[in-house]
């Protein structure tokens, strides 16, 4: 059992960082909503908004990491140029994209929203997290305030999945991989 | 945007809506100008070779980089000017919110490729 370096970057990326992110967004929208949804509601404890303000820092650290880890470190291998001649482009995923018109629109369409649309997210989930810190449990009395953390946390989500699905469906269709190979479990021989 | 108390609690005044209303727009700025500099740095050469920050990244750095600047700096400037006082963050919200959904729509290619 073996990962390619550019496969576990891919890895940490996509299953680590984003997925991790897509999962604590519905936990932070029910309870963004069930904390906040009536004015007369039971009082918040302090301690239960000391882990709400962390989870949601938490949340923007991780959308940092997703596009930063993204952009910085996959992207370049992405995007990476053959030189002329090259036949077998399986270590330059964009290029092997654009030669079939089947799987082309993978990359015009696909990874030009993933990119720059994913941008969106750590933006939306870094203002929720200040925004909330700032004003804790006083959003009960700025309704229009909740709701705009709540609109920019849904937002996020959808961004997010938007570049998730592009993200795994490029991943499926052209493999980020290459670099140094890195032997995990030695397999039994048959 | 005009002075504008939006609530008769009394909390509200001790603690104003502008600093939450600064960062509610600077985040819909933020999110409509990634769309705005993908696109212009699409269809203007010229611009495409100016964000070309990180050359392995191409121009996605400079596109994002500059979106994030403009972003913090509008916060920054929001925040100076209202974080000590409540403003009609209504409007402000509604505004962010409209930023927000063309932000959203503009980085979709087919609709990008518009322009």
């Amino acid at each position: 059992m073996e990962i390619t370096v550019h496969g576990l970057w891919t890895m940490i990326h996509g299953m680590g960082f984003g997925a991790l992110y897509l999962m604590a967004c519905s936990g932070a929208l029910v309870e963004l909503y069930r904390r906040y949804r009536s004015p007369l509601g039971p009082e918040i404890k302090e301690e239960d908004e000391r882990f709400l303000r962390i989870y949601l820092t938490a949340m923007a650290v991780l959308a940092w990491l997703t596009v930063l880890t993204g952009a910085y470190i996959i992207y370049p291998w992405y995007r990476a140029v053959p030189p002329p001649g090259t036949a077998d482009l399986a270590a330059f995923p964009q290029r092997l994209l654009m030669t079939s018109p089947s799987t082309s629109a993978w990359h015009s369409i696909g990874m030009e929203w993933k990119e720059h649309v994913a941008w969106i997210v750590p933006i939306s989930i870094t203002m929720a997290a200040v925004v909330f810190s700032q004003y804790r449990r006083s959003l009960r009395i700025h309704p229009e305030l909740r709701a705009a953390v709540l609109g920019f946390v849904w937002a996020s989500l959808l961004a997010a999945g938007i570049a998730g699905f592009f993200g795994a469906t490029l991943n499926k269709n052209a493999p980020v991989a290459g670099g140094p190979i890195i032997h995990i479990v030695q397999g039994d021989q048959k | 945007m005009s002075n504008q108390s939006t609530s008769s609690v009394p909390h509200a005044k001790l603690n104003p809506n502008g600093a939450g209303a600064a960062a509610v727009l600077a985040a819909g700025i933020g999110s409509f100008l990634v769309a705005v500099f993908a696109i212009l740095a699409d269809k203007v050469a010229s611009i495409k070779s100016l964000m070309n920050f990180y050359k392995p990244t191409g121009p996605l750095s400079g596109v994002t980089t500059c979106a994030i600047i403009v972003w913090l700096a509008a916060w920054a400037l929001l925040h100076w000017r209202w974080s000590w006082r409540n403003v009609a963050v209504g409007r402000v919200t509604a505004a962010a919110f409209i930023l927000l959904f063309l932000g959203l729509l503009l980085t979709f290619p087919p609709l990008a490729d518009l322009f």
